[in-house]
Order: structure tokens, then sequence, then C-alpha cells
């Protein structure tokens, strides 16, 4: 008992830095949300229950350029597919949990937390702990929802000269998550590049979602093609 | 409803490639290629997500033009993505402003 407060404490303490890194963009998301017209229980149900924050941006971005249900949807499964891989990668780590437990920590998968959960276990064993894992990933969901949560209170009381041009604030975001990628290996600044054509070239013949989703599906192909196993990460 | 409707449908293909490890058999690893597309999409949906779209945040496209560059050089000079993002926000209030 006293072993397993300790793991949760410690999973806990292992997710703040990545706190700091949520809230202030969930907070974002919320103030982003609201003035895209959503209300705040779809803002914050939408934060509750898809917990992916590049994909719920790009809901609201597709969604305030007229974007149709299906489109919205599809474009979210196209970018959360790589979760399958590093959920894979998760699942042999936590063999010795049981399905039901697993099953509820896949839903807590992000870019951040696999980074956090796959480096921390190879240390020492405590930290593939059930206790653990809940102490992490409950945080790290709860710093997104509830950041999710202020942002939408807070959308009203920004002035509307200010939040009427946040909605750049999104395309900030794609950037500060692109450029540092691209330094850190130029190959997927090419794919980037190339999908930008690509959608740029779709966006005459078929609606802003669908051009995403296809842009999308060709480029990562095309990166496939050039990034080496080893560098694709 | 529509809104109830595309968070249902979010959910459920978010969540998915999430869970879908759990039930396939133990130790399948996927074969190269896929790991390698899987891998590439975050870098080429990015792409596709930035550009022509940031064009149109406002009606007049240098807005979101300068936004981009000034968030594409915060992002280089390393700093934060909030301040990546901050800036951005910034760059667009006062371009749309020195505009009109």
């Amino acid at each position: 008992m006293e072993a397993q407060k300790k793991n949760f404490i410690s999973g806990m303490i292992k997710a703040f830095p990545l706190v700091i890194g949520y809230l202030p963009i969930a907070i974002s998301f919320g103030v982003i949300s609201l003035n895209a017209g959503i209300p705040l229980l779809q803002t914050v149900l939408m934060s509750l229950l898809v917990y992916a924050g590049a994909s719920q941006f790009m809901a609201i971005n597709m969604f305030t350029v007229g974007a149709g249900a299906l489109e919205i949807v599809m474009a979210t499964f196209v970018l959360n597919l790589r979760h399958f891989i590093m959920s894979l990668s998760l699942m042999n780590l936590w063999d010795h949990l049981p399905k039901r437990w697993k099953s509820i920590f896949a839903f807590g998968i992000t870019d951040e937390t696999f980074a956090i959960a796959s480096l921390k276990t190879e240390e020492d064993a405590a930290a593939s702990s059930k206790a653990y894992l809940i102490g992490l990933l409950v945080t790290a969901y709860g710093s997104w929802v509830s950041g999710t949560l202020i942002g939408g209170l807070l959308a009203g009381v920004i002035p509307p000269t200010i939040s009427e041009s946040m909605s750049i604030g999104l395309y900030g975001m794609f950037i500060g998550l692109l450029v540092p990628a691209v330094q850190r290996l130029w190959k997927t600044g090419i794919v980037a590049v190339v999908s930008m054509g690509l959608c740029t070239l779709f966006n005459q013949f078929f609606a802003s979602g669908w051009s995403i989703i296809l842009a999308t599906v060709i480029g990562a192909t095309l990166g496939a093609a050039i990034l080496k196993e080893e560098e694709a990460r | 409803m529509i809104l109830f409707l595309i968070i249902l449908g979010m959910a459920v293909v978010t969540y998915l490639p999430r869970m879908l490890p759990v039930l396939i058999i133990d130790r399948f690893t996927p074969p190269t290629w896929l790991n390698r597309w899987l891998k590439s999409i975050p870098y080429a949906a990015l792409g596709a997500l930035i550009f022509p779209g940031i064009l149109t945040v406002d009606q007049l496209p240098w807005v979101g033009v300068m936004g981009g560059l000034v968030a594409v050089i915060l992002a280089f000079l390393r700093l934060h993505i909030i301040l990546v993002i901050f800036g951005s926000i910034g760059t667009a209030i006062l371009t749309k402003m020195w505009l009109s």
C-alpha cells in the first residue's frame, strides 16, 4: 500500500513538466474554440472525450472553414493513427498489467505521455507499475481538461480586437511543432513543404478538409520513402 | 447536435488506434514501411494544416503571412511553443492595425 502511494506520487511528479506544457496550450484551445463559436460544454467535452491536442485544434479550424462532420472525423483518424505505433510499444512494456487496465491506460497515450512513460520504464521497474501510471496519466489528462475549462471561461473577458486575431494562434502552434522537427531532421521539412503544395493543389478541386486528408496521406507516403527507420522520430 | 456527433466520432477514431494494440496478438511487429509511414504522418499533416489555411485567417492574407513568418523565426530560435503562439497572435494584431 505504501509503495503504491509512493509510485502514484512519483508518477504525478514526472507529469509536472508536461503540465507546464499542456496548461497554456489547453487554455489557448479553450479561448480559440469559444471564439470559433463552439459553446463551453462542447469545448470541454471535446477535451474530455478526444484528448488529442493537435486534432482538437484541427477540428476547430476545419469547423470554422465549414468542413463537414465526416471530413473532420476522417482527418482526426489519419492524424492520430500515429498513436497506434506508440501504443504498440507501450503495451509491450506493460504486458504484466491486466487487459482491462491497459485498455484504460490506452486512452491516456499522447505524444508527450508516450515520451515520458517509455523513457522512464527502462530506469526502474516501479515506473511501469499501475499506481505510477495512474499518477502520470491522470495528472496529464487533468491538466488538459482543466486548462480547456479555464480558457473557455477566459474567452468571454478577452477584448474582441485581440480574440479576433487569436485564430492565428492555431497556426502558431502548428509552426511551433513543425520547426523543431525540421531542425532535428531536415527531411521532415521536405515532407511538410510537399504536403503544403499538394494541399494547395487539391484545394482547387476538393473541400479543404478532404484536401488536408489527401495531402497528408500522400505526403506521408513520400516520408516513408525518404526517411530511414532510425530517423523517423 | 452536429457538434456532439463530431466529438463522438473524433473520440471513437482517436481511441481506436490507442486501444488496438491491447487486443492484437502480443509481439506483433509492424513492417518497417508501415512504421515509417505512420511516423511521417505528423509532418505531412502539419504541412497541409499550415498552408494554404494560414492565408485565410483574415480577409487580408498578409495578416496570416506575417504572423506565420514571426512564428517560424521564434520557433527557429527554440523559444517555448507558448511564446511562438503569442508571438504570432501579437504580430497578427499589429499587422491588422497597420494595414487598416
